[in-house]
């Protein structure tokens, strides 16, 4: 999909690989038929350059046609570069600025209690997106408002555009400062799903609070050129490339 | 329509009292404020829907966030602080989560311009207007009185899509009686004439009509048109302006180099051109003082609007000004 088209955001793509599987099928209340039924539960990308991640995954759960995948990025494609709310139905926010979605999601958990409707939000952001001050605000706005409603995932794949993480500017000790924000932390093995799914019914039964899912990924994950390696955040794979790592992945 | 009213009011006095009507007519309005409720009288909607009043504090990204989400969520979100923090504070949150997808969020921004006085230059929105009307699909509206600004923002309510409405803080004139009808994306023609036009915003649509009266005395017939919704812009009565009477000046709260001022002119170059001249912020910043004392020291007066009308006046091509 990358290689073909020769841009693109891998690294991050492939360190969420397991959340959104998680999530689409096993977490999410939802109908790709009927994208817009008021009552679903919304996953919200605000980490928007993983949207090769969304896009596949959405195509696999029946939102659109898995062949629509190879249009990502090309003219007249709904699959846009970064997510564009509603192209196709079913992508819920239009992201791409890093630091949004948190802040959309706490709206979307005030309407749903406003309304006392049951839906549940489930936003992913990434660790370097943890940089953005809209994310400080809105880490500090979920749990004052109580929303437990809201699930917050970070993939915390230590690495961003140009480095890594923790030598461009530390979030360490990050679920200390989420605790101490007022939210209910888990950190799990982002790559195992059945820890996710566990932390996803843990966050169910917390009230009064926010929960926070600490996922613990590895950047380019699978791909033994891309692992851990800045390099792979917004960079294609060329045709050879993208078969090594087709291969290793096992597709 | 020019009735005057006994009593001077603050444009941002609108809000508080129209949301809560509002409401109570049914609407889903909910309120997302950052601070500045007292002050911008959104707080007042908290009084009678507590539920739906919602507090970031002193956090414009998040607050623009959350309203998006609200939103996209059903809601009528109606969000407030001063100019200077919207769209300035959170201009890249208003692009992306508000305007790229047209959610209806409706953001009203108090305080606008040098009139807010004595609190000086970092409170003083003179740029805010150029940043909101680069963003495709967002309506914006300065009213010039109290009873435009309240009928603007029930018209933001009913009607889908994002809003900018620009409201001040000092009590001015109020020019409209109840009869008025605030239409969007149409200028108002206030005073009909056929030797100049001046096109005036917000505040300065009063000095505008003093300005033509004074002209009047010199024998100069001047139409007035309060351009109240900038985006749309009324591109028609722009054209005729020009076609009709042959000048034009603006008269804005605002810089005037990428304000009403370039987007009139834009619409006149591409039409009948005429000669134009611009009331406004000259491309620098104020000063703390009585907001009466600096309308005067920069120039926003309807005596500057006098000068530049006889200046474009005398470009007219060989005339003395008179059609």
């Amino acid at each position: 999909m990358l290689a073909d088209l020769g841009s693109g955001h891998p690294g991050g793509s492939l360190s969420s690989v397991e959340i959104l599987t998680a999530i689409y099928f096993s977490v999410l209340r939802h109908d790709p038929k009927r994208p817009d039924w008021p009552d679903r539960d919304r996953f919200i990308l605000s980490k928007g350059h993983a949207c090769p991640v969304l896009y596949s995954t959405m195509a696999e759960a029946g939102y659109f046609p898995v062949e629509e995948l190879t249009t990502f990025r090309k003219l007249d494609s709904r699959l846009q570069g970064h997510p564009k709310a509603g192209s196709p139905p079913g992508v819920e926010m239009s992201s791409g600025s890093l630091g949004q979605g948190l802040s959309y999601s706490i709206g979307q958990c005030l309407a749903a209690r406003l309304d006392g409707k049951a839906f549940r939000v489930y936003c992913l952001l990434g660790d370097g997106e943890c940089q953005e001050g809209q994310t400080w605000e809105a880490l500090m706005c979920a749990p004052f408002h109580q929303l437990d409603n809201l699930v917050a995932i970070i993939d915390r794949n230590g690495v961003q555009n140009d480095w890594y993480v923790a030598e461009t500017m530390d979030l360490e000790p990050l679920d200390a400062k989420l605790t101490a924000f007022g939210w209910h932390v888990i950190p799990v093995d982002g790559h195992d799903l059945g820890q996710l799914v566990d932390a996803f019914e843990e966050a169910k039964g917390i009230t009064g609070k926010p929960t926070a899912i600490i996922a613990r990924t590895v950047k380019g994950k699978g791909v033994s050129f891309m692992e851990n390696n800045p390099d792979w955040h917004g960079k294609a794979p060329s045709k050879e490339q993208a078969e090594q790592a087709l291969a290793e992945i096992g597709e | 329509m020019t009735a005057v009213s006994p009593a001077p009011a603050a444009t941002r006095e609108a809000l508080g009292p129209t949301l809560k009507r509002l409401a109570g007519e049914g609407l889903p309005i909910v309120v997302v404020d950052a601070d500045l409720g007292v002050s911008t009288t959104a707080r007042q909607f908290r009084e009678a829907y507590p539920d739906r009043f919602f507090s970031v504090g002193i956090a414009e990204q998040n607050m623009i966030g959350v309203s998006a989400g609200l939103a996209a969520a059903g809601k009528t979100a109606f969000c407030s602080t001063f100019g200077v923090f919207m769209p300035g504070r959170c201009f890249d949150q208003i692009r992306v989560s508000v305007a790229q997808p047209g959610l209806n969020v409706k953001m009203v921004a108090s305080h606008g311009g040098i009139s807010v006085g004595e609190d000086g230059i970092s409170a003083q929105a003179i740029e805010d207007l150029a940043l909101i009307s680069s963003l495709p699909g967002v309506n914006v509206i300065v009213p010039a009185d109290v009873v435009e600004a309240t009928q603007a923002i029930e018209l933001a309510a009913r009607t889908p899509g994002p809003f900018y409405i620009r409201t001040g803080r000092p009590k001015i004139p109020v020019i409209h009686d109840e009869t008025y009808r605030f239409q969007l994306g149409k200028a108002d023609v206030l005073r009909q004439g056929s030797d100049a036009t001046i096109i005036a915003l917000g505040i300065m649509v009063q000095p505008a009509l003093d300005a033509a009266r004074a002209l009047e005395q010199e024998g100069v017939d001047c139409r007035v048109l309060n351009m109240a919704t900038l985006r749309p812009l009324d591109e028609a009565a722009i054209v005729a302006a020009a076609r009709e009477t042959g000048a034009i000046v603006t008269a804005e709260e605002h810089q005037v180099h990428v304000g009403m001022a370039a987007m009139v002119a834009r619409v006149v170059t591409a039409n009948d051109p005429a000669p134009m001249g611009a009331v406004g912020m000259r491309d620098r910043y104020a000063e703390s003082g009585r907001w009466d004392q600096l309308m005067e020291r920069y120039g926003l007066t309807s005596d500057a609007i006098v000068r530049e009308v006889k200046a474009v006046l005398a470009r007219k091509t060989g005339s003395d000004g008179r059609k």
